[in-house]
């Protein structure tokens, strides 16, 4: 349940967005999330809800969550690969010199606000 | 009207860049800080508490434990005669760098050498936050399994060292110590890996070495070490 200290830090980082532009009310906030991040998308949610009563600045902020597809690169034959259904072994040549090039993320991208 | 606002921005950021004047204000303040990590009941505690009686003649530590509630193994420590302090996390699985330097403040780390954070028992959350630490550890015990590695892949990632505990019951456990080194390593090559049993001892002082390095290194040579 990690999901409510990435919430707090959202809030964090919304609030000082807030100060710096002076806004009042944060409709919506928009995600990104990799697939292979270890966030569950439904406890974010959850915990969202819970939390941003505390804040009449996220009070009725809408939490939008748009996942990020995980790819793996292979170092020995240099192609790509979706990491979920093969994991660190590539699928076209065996190798484990592997690492991944996206589906970590965790990011604030926008936000819609007055 | 709503406007849009594009913010851009990865939500560890703020806690990494906290993290990183945690460590600024420890090597000032030369105390080298350790964040302990595992499962509940890999034997933390026990490992902690030997690992305190044999450094505190020739290191000033103290302890932080960290808890969801309660204070039992504050106690425990506490009875090793060194300073240790109780955070409460309130709810949350994990400390951040923000918790983690309202701790040091507590404990105070002007006549700290070693400071040790025993993180909230959890190999998932723990993991996702940088608490400012210098190095990280872990243990995993025995009874665990071997397949942790696969299971928990970031928290291996960002240990500098593991410690594979309870290496007294292997002989009655299905656990395949090679393997499960193998597996580490293929995560963390640079990672030190030492099998050890704190309720016999064995291995300890291996670990006792590294945790002595990996403080000098900080903190500067200390003469009676």
């Amino acid at each position: 349940m990690h999901e409510l200290g990435i919430i707090v830090h959202i809030t964090k980082t919304l609030t000082g967005v807030a100060e710096e532009n002076r806004l009042s009310e944060i409709a919506s906030v928009t995600l990104e999330v990799g697939e292979v991040s270890s966030i569950v998308p439904e406890y974010m949610t959850d915990c969202w809800k819970y939390y941003r009563e505390k804040f009449p600045l996220i009070k009725n902020a809408e939490l939008r969550i748009e996942m990020m597809p995980a790819v793996t690169y292979c170092e020995s034959c240099g192609k790509t690969y979706p990491t979920v259904e093969y994991g660190r072994q590539c699928p076209h040549c065996r190798s484990w010199e592997t690492y991944l090039l996206t589906g970590n993320e965790c990011s604030i991208r926008e936000i819609e606000a007055k | 009207m709503y406007k849009v606002y594009e913010i851009k921005q990865r939500v560890f950021a703020d806690n990494d860049r906290e993290a990183e004047k945690v460590r600024e204000e420890l090597k000032k303040e030369k105390t080298f800080l350790l964040n302990l990590m595992s499962s509940p009941g890999s034997g933390k505690t026990t490992v902690l508490g030997r690992t305190i009686s044999r450094l505190k003649e020739d290191l000033k530590i103290g302890v932080m434990e960290a808890d969801i509630d309660s204070a039992v193994d504050a106690d425990t420590i506490s009875r090793t005669g060194v300073k240790v302090i109780q955070l409460h996390t309130g709810g949350m699985c994990h400390l951040d760098a923000d918790m983690t330097r309202q701790g040091l403040q507590e404990l105070g780390t002007e006549d700290v050498d070693l400071a040790i954070l025993e993180n909230v028992g959890n190999l998932v959350c723990p993991a996702e936050f940088d608490t400012g630490a210098v190095k990280n550890a872990m243990i995993l015990s025995v009874p665990e399994g071997d397949d942790k590695p696969l299971k928990y892949p970031l928290m291996f990632k960002v240990c500098h060292c593991l410690l594979i505990n309870k290496t007294d019951v292997l002989p009655y456990f299905d656990f395949d110590i090679d393997a499960c080194i193998e597996r580490a390593l293929r995560l963390n090559p640079e990672m030190k890996i030492i099998p050890v049993s704190a309720k016999t001892g064995e291995g300890m002082e291996e670990w006792y070495r590294w945790l002595r390095e990996q403080t000098e290194q900080w903190i500067g040579k200390k003469e009676n070490l």
